[in-house]
């Protein structure tokens, strides 16, 4: 059966020379497919992670007392909302790369102790959280100050009102854009490719460069990941989303 | 099914001209170059002294200058798009570019996408840029090695499997290299003559090409794939052969400062004129 599989597409590739399915009859391009898919979803899975925390975390802070500490989380969301992902991964890779410690396996070679794995998770997990934060923002501005009152006047400490009354209430207004931002990020993992993270974008163009006959392919290979991928998170936050609904709130 | 019959009827004529004008030459590039007095040749821009940015930032280098020859033969202006190994094949297919001199190796399953022509202008080896510090001599001393590498060098793949190298691919040279420098890894594999190139800058002291040259492969320029068997690729044949014969291709070499490849004075042996004293 897998023989039979195999032989169609390469004869498909003989017959069609823009359309080598390599990945179905070699193994090590199949490898390469499946790697690559493999860290394009954790890189997704880990960044998405980080960045609602970041958000989380950067929206409470944005309620702080101290003008130093709401000064810091402003800081932070203007540099990494304004500019390109791309520059932040080369940035942090090569620039900032070149401060954290380093280990010698041979006595030459120095092995920073964050991969380019680790600056791609870092540098995508505050570029999505600078958004998110705001869209937490957003949510918590739309808690009525009566309602905190309410909770102050119960005797909530901030902090817990606002992990018991604004943060719940707040996420449920903030998962629409949410949902937006976290389908941009799992679409920007494929600018890692740029500190040659292994994630399928970079396998992708490995295997058309080695074999320019499959590039068509590959990119079908690609957009049918992603589609798949983005489906995925959007259905689960649809279901949180009415998971989370409480009748009457909101809309 | 009087309108199937007709749609049948309709769509085996229009495969049945189709398959007749594949066979025939349309010429449209070379039609469309002349017609418009300007060639549009895709060129490197990273890859120095073949096609790089000089310092008031024009693209130069002897890739460049042949270019210009193609241009000034076909008497016209001469257009230059700087194309990456990871994007130059395609650039050709989309007519973006007429014509592709770009350090591109001449590999089989390249052949069926673009139009390559021979005889092969240059060709070159691959070879490791690594630090001497290493001390390497010889290829297995590379295996469960990081060496950095570029997108789109065919070698990439040959290094990892017949030595078991971990080939991390950057988009750019100027990444891979910086990485080399930044010692993520212990060697950048690329051409041999590249690496002479920029060892002779004087730019890597403490580096060397250690390792004895394999997979030497002759380098090809390319037209669109429908020219490949008209006028076009003839003509561009019949430069490649003259560049050869009048030593052009030697002179260019000594012009940019490259190191003298035995391929030239052997191609040039080859195609010698037998009347020539």
């Amino acid at each position: 059966m897998l023989e039979a599989f195999q032989e169609f597409f390469r004869q498909f590739a003989a017959d069609h020379p823009t359309w080598n399915f390599i990945f179905f009859y070699e193994e090590r391009q199949w490898n390469k497919v499946i790697s690559g898919l493999w860290m394009t979803i954790k890189l997704s899975v880990v960044c998405v992670i980080f960045s609602v925390i970041i958000g989380i975390v950067g929206a409470a802070m944005q309620g702080a007392r101290s003008a130093i500490v709401r000064g810091i989380v402003q800081g932070y969301i203007q540099f990494f909302r304004n500019t390109p992902p791309f520059v932040q991964l080369l940035f942090f890779y090569f620039a900032l790369g070149r401060f954290t410690p380093t280990y010698s396996p041979d006595g030459w070679l120095e092995v920073p102790i964050i991969s380019n794995v680790g600056w791609a998770i870092i540098s995508l997990s505050f570029f999505a959280g600078a958004f998110n934060v705001e869209i937490f923002r957003a949510g918590v501005e739309a808690v009525p100050k009566s309602t905190q009152e309410a909770s102050e006047a119960l005797g909530f400490t901030r902090l817990q009102t606002f992990a018991y009354i604004v943060l719940p209430l707040a996420l449920r207004v903030s998962i629409p854009s949410l949902n937006n931002n976290l389908v941009n990020l799992v679409k920007t993992t494929t600018q890692a490719f740029v500190i040659a993270v292994p994630e399928l974008l970079y396998q992708s163009i490995t295997i058309w460069n080695d074999f320019p006959s499959a590039q068509n392919p590959m990119m079908l290979v690609l957009f049918i990941s992603y589609l798949a991928l983005v489906g995925i998170l959007v259905l689960g936050m649809n279901k949180w989303e009415r998971s989370m609904r409480i009748p009457g709130y909101g809309a | 099914m009087k309108t199937l019959t007709t749609l049948t009827t309709a769509f085996a004529v229009l495969c049945s001209t189709t398959a007749v004008t594949a066979a025939e030459c349309s010429n449209d590039t070379w039609n469309k170059v002349m017609s418009s007095g300007k060639l549009v040749v895709g060129v490197k821009a990273d890859y120095k002294p073949w096609g790089y940015r000089n310092a008031d930032g024009s693209l130069v280098g002897m890739e460049i200058d042949m270019a210009q020859d193609v241009a000034d033969t076909m008497g016209v202006e001469l257009e230059l798009v700087p194309v990456q190994s990871s994007n130059r094949m395609q650039f050709l297919e989309q007519g973006k570019i007429d014509l592709m001199i770009a350090t591109m190796s001449d590999r089989k399953d390249r052949r069926e996408i673009v139009g390559i022509v021979g005889p092969n202008y240059y060709t070159s080896g691959t070879n490791l840029l690594a630090p001497d510090a290493l001390a390497f001599a010889d290829w297995e001393q590379i295996r469960d090695k990081p060496i950095c590498g570029k997108q789109g060098a065919f070698y990439n793949q040959i290094v990892e499997e017949r030595y078991g190298a971990q080939v991390i691919a950057f988009t750019g040279n100027a990444e891979a290299k910086q990485a080399l420098r930044d010692k993520k890894c212990v060697g950048f594999v690329y051409d041999d003559s590249s690496i002479m190139a920029d060892l002779a800058s004087g730019e890597w002291d403490g580096f060397g090409m250690p390792m004895p040259t394999e997979d030497d492969n002759p380098w090809a320029l390319a037209v669109p794939k429908a020219e490949e068997n008209c006028v076009f690729g003839r003509f561009m044949s019949g430069m490649q052969y003259n560049w050869h014969v009048d030593g052009t291709l030697i002179a260019l070499e000594e012009k940019w400062g490259i190191q003298a490849t035995s391929y030239l004075a052997k191609e040039q042996e080859r195609f010698k004129d037998w009347l020539a004293d």
